[in-house]
């Protein structure tokens, strides 16, 4: 039915027609999700197939004879076409299976259930810490332009921005654990009290207060504290360039100097009126830099033994594991796709004019 | 910001700090528990049927026990281990095992003949990888149950389709496809005719002095102490092995004492370690040798002079000494130091003129282009940088292609590659693994279901297969020794392998830990008599 008539029809009643307009917009959204989901998985399935490494090598081995090894590439359905080969695919993810890695044995949906929530788990205290500070920090550094504040703000922004992370985790590792011995090292907990808390969630805070163990929380403390805090860093530079960049654009608008002429204190200009506007444009700012972080930091997962997401996508990669490479990239566009979706809920609560 | 923010900021600043610095102490590990770091990312799977990768073996070794075992002192001595003896028929072609009666497995049941014919006709039935290992000696999933037999709880004969060397069979019989897993227990969690291996790639069935706790793979392998060990009960009550991936990483948890034994240190870290107070280190020869090989299908590789040649190119003791400093030594036959019949001789060294001669008797005086394979590890890179500035020498200009391992590997295997800088670790105790690989090419041509490393460098060994062949089946250790000793004389002239070297495992540990045993190969490394003291 075309859009007009039906609002020709229903023109007496604004509540189906809000009904519909939501109804068109939520099939709108469903089919973008779709679309995206298949670009990218036959985007990274064909860079698979052309990358010159032969997966059936990380099934059987170097030494394995031809008969075993054209076993093992039947049992794999490398001999059917490629176009064959993506649709069983398709269909196989849609009936939520993504198959099996060759790398761990076990199904990827498994994996990945067992690796994101180290990596949610790390980048959701990083992102929190990259907010709780980077916020108040790119609002003052806006507030105080060009003060000895302003600069020191916008150092501390350049340096997250331009010293490699791996050489950061190192030296804080090199100094608030071995020699000022503040942290524990690397690994979510210490190996021996590996396997003593029954995962329920897979974020071992979580289920370490679940299970009532304060030994084994404080400790995992210990352990996310250092890498959180790197991670947190990293979101702080971003998210304080970019609220001091949006404040500085704010605070010289019209409105501002009507306000400060209306006597209002310079906390009610900054917080109440600038700081209200750049809220939505920095929910995209805040929820990319998160998007970014759950897509896994394999440098710092490789520095702090951290097995999470990225570390898992790249040994995929590097193995030919292409099952688990495709179900990990299914899992970061869903988290984009995800942190899209409630940026766009956000701005409607934040910004009135998005609800009409 | 007014002062109360200021305030605020001081106080927040100090509640962190003081709960950062009052965070517990990272706690050091308990005398009771092993804690080791190392880079496992190779295992595949734990079904002993399969297992055929470095870290997979070290731990089958740990959870389950083999038929026999070789003395790790003095290897050519085959010792008892679940067989607590043997006898072999006049032809030569049946071995008779009598089977220990006091063994358990994890789950209780007893172990005996009955188990060890399953696991070995399991290993074959399945097919995978390691099954080779017995199969070369005529089974199949046919006839395995008529050759691999039960004769009782006690007796379990193995019937090959000719009389091959003892020593051969016997050693292929050490390897870890001959563990020997719980019957009753697999049998019980096998799927669709599958002999239970769905399961057992993630679970344990053994009788060793360790039972499977949990497998994460690319994480952690924990184990827990099996209290009814037959050979005694193990000195820890539970061990963890942690993937770390990165060196610098290990070398920093085993200085602060939250590791035990740190397993993939660098040559660098390891010499900063040795004069530390609470860390020793271990050094063990191990069977990987490093070699260079050439295909000789390309035309400066296919005469022998060509080949010859660049052997006299590589500066093996500048490379030992200063790259790999400690973690390889040299060595130039295919066979590794502690096999039978294994050579020592080294008849190349860096010798510029020597290989201006031979260059130009093979016509090649003029220099050539090539490029070389070589897998993107360090160390590895470190000698194909060394390789390429001494053949420079002579004109002979190298391009070095890194990869990751898998993809050096699809174009080793397709045989597209000029050179290729590669190891390899033998499959079990006998030299026969290695001849074969190395000196054996049975069917040159692109359908060959043997493809051997002399048949992926397109060399046909015409002379030395036979030899190889004759060499299997010679019964008498002392001559089949000599056999080996003149195998390896000819190849090291003729053949486009230039072998190098023999790793060397260097092991850094605690110094309260003792008692650990690192044998010659990964299936002999064992924890079970390791202790530790306070």
């Amino acid at each position: 039915m075309a859009q007009a008539e039906w609002h020709q029809k229903s023109g007496d009643d604004p509540a189906a027609a809000r009904a519909h307009r939501w109804t068109l917009k939520a099939l709108s959204t469903a089919g973008t999700i779709a679309l995206t989901f298949f670009g990218l998985l036959l985007v990274t399935f064909l860079i698979a197939r052309v990358v010159p490494i032969d997966p059936v090598l990380a099934v059987v081995g170097d030494r394995a004879t031809e008969e075993v090894y054209e076993q093992a590439r039947q049992d794999m359905g490398l001999d059917r076409p490629v176009p064959v080969q993506f649709a069983i695919y398709v269909r196989d993810v849609l009936q939520g299976d993504l198959g099996t890695s060759t790398l761990t044995a076990r199904p990827v949906a498994e994996d990945i259930a067992r690796v994101f929530p180290a990596t949610l788990e790390l980048a959701t205290i990083g992102t929190l810490i990259g907010v709780l500070l980077g916020v108040p920090l790119g609002v003052w550094a806006a507030a105080r332009q060009g003060s000895a504040v302003d600069q020191l703000i916008r150092f501390v922004g350049l340096v997250g921005y331009s010293v490699p992370i791996f050489w950061l985790g190192l030296v804080g590792l090199l100094l608030f654990y071995v020699q000022l011995d503040w942290v524990s090292g690397p690994g979510r907990v210490d190996i021996f009290y590996d396997g003593v808390v029954p995962p329920v969630t897979g974020a071992l805070l979580l289920d370490s207060l679940i299970a009532g163990n304060t030994e084994v929380f404080w400790n995992a403390v210990s352990h996310i504290i250092l890498p959180a805090t790197l991670l947190g860093y990293f979101s702080l530079a971003y998210i304080s360039r970019m609220t001091r960049s949006f404040m500085l654009t704010e605070l010289s608008r019209d409105y501002i100097t009507t306000a400060r002429v209306k006597g209002l204190s310079e906390r009610q200009v900054i917080w109440g009126h600038a700081f209200a506007n750049i809220r939505v444009p920095l929910i995209t700012v805040i929820a990319l830099s998160y998007a970014g972080l759950l897509e896994g930091s394999v440098l710092t997962e490789t520095v702090f033994v951290w097995p999470g997401l990225g570390s898992y996508i790249t040994n995929a990669l590097f193995a030919a594991d292409m099952n688990a490479v495709l179900g990990g990239t299914l899992v970061v566009g869903m988290v984009f796709v995800g942190l899209n979706l409630l940026s766009d809920v956000l701005y409607q609560y934040l910004d009135p004019r998005a609800r009409q | 910001m007014s002062l109360p923010s200021r305030c605020w900021i001081a106080v927040i600043g100090i509640l962190l700090t003081v709960f950062v610095v009052s965070l517990p102490a990272s706690a050091k590990t308990p005398k009771d528990t092993l804690v080791m770091a190392s880079q496992f990312d190779d295992i595949v799977s734990l079904d002993p049927a399969e297992v055929f990768e470095f870290s997979g073996a070290e731990y089958t070794a740990q959870v389950y026990d083999r038929l026999v075992a070789f003395d790790l002192d003095d290897i050519s001595i085959i010792l008892p281990s679940v067989a607590e003896s043997w006898t072999v028929s006049e032809d030569g072609k049946t071995f008779t095992f009598k089977i220990r009666q006091d063994i358990t497995f994890h789950s209780g049941n007893p172990l005996t003949a009955r188990d060890v014919a399953f696991s070995l006709q399991r290993v074959v039935k399945l097919g995978k990888t390691p099954a080779f290992i017995l199969t070369q000696f005529g089974l199949t999933p046919e006839n395995v149950e008529e050759l691999v037999q039960a004769v009782d709880d006690e007796m379990l004969t193995f019937t090959t389709d000719q009389a091959y060397a003892p020593s051969f069979i016997l050693y292929c019989l050490t390897a870890n496809v001959a563990s020997v897993v719980d019957s009753q227990l697999v049998q019980s969690k096998a799927v669709n005719g599958d002999y239970g291996h769905g399961w057992l790639r993630t679970n344990s069935a053994g009788s060793g002095p360790f039972k499977l706790n949990a497998w994460r793979p690319n994480d952690a392998l924990i184990y827990d102490r099996y209290d009814g060990y037959w050979k005694g009960e193990p000195g820890f009550t539970r061990v963890f092995v942690r993937h770390i991936a990165e060196t610098s990483t290990q070398k920093l948890l085993l200085e602060k004492g939250d590791i035990d034994v740190a397993r993939d240190l660098t040559a660098d870290q390891l010499a900063a370690l040795a004069d530390h107070k609470k860390i020793d280190l271990v050094s063990r020869p191990r069977g990987e040798i490093m070699y260079l090989s050439l295909n000789v299908e390309r035309e400066p590789f296919s005469s022998v002079e060509g080949r010859q040649a660049l052997k006299y190119l590589v500066d093996y003791e500048g490379i030992a000494s200063t790259l790999l400093n400690g973690q390889v030594r040299v060595h130039q036959a295919f066979l590794p130091v502690g096999f039978l019949g294994a050579s020592q001789e080294t008849p190349f060294a860096l010798n510029v003129d020597k290989a201006k001669e031979l260059l130009a008797a093979a016509g090649l005086e003029e220099g050539y282009k090539t490029t070389l394979d070589v897998r993107n590890l360090p160390e590895l890179l470190k000698i194909a940088e060394a390789i390429q500035a001494s053949f420079a020498q002579v004109g002979i200009e190298v391009e070095i292609l890194p990869g990751t391992g898998r993809q050096v590997l699809t174009r080793y295997r397709a045989q597209k590659h000029d050179m290729h800088l590669g190891q390899w670790g033998p499959d079990y105790q006998d030299p026969h693994t290695n001849a074969q690989t190395f000196a054996a090419n049975p069917d040159p041509s692109e359908a060959s279901t043997l493809r051997t490393l002399a048949w992926r460098n397109k060399w046909d060994a015409a002379e030395l297969t036979p030899q190889t062949t004759a060499a299997v089946l010679e019964r008498d250790p002392a001559t089949r020794a000599g056999m080996y000793m003149e195998i390896q004389r000819a190849h090291q002239q003729s053949s486009p392998f230039i072998i190098m070297f023999q790793r060397v495992a260097v092991i850094a540990h605690r110094k309260n830990v003792s008692g650990l045993i690192w044998g010659p190969s990964f299936d002999t490394y064992f924890y079970w008599q390791g202790t530790k003291s306070k």
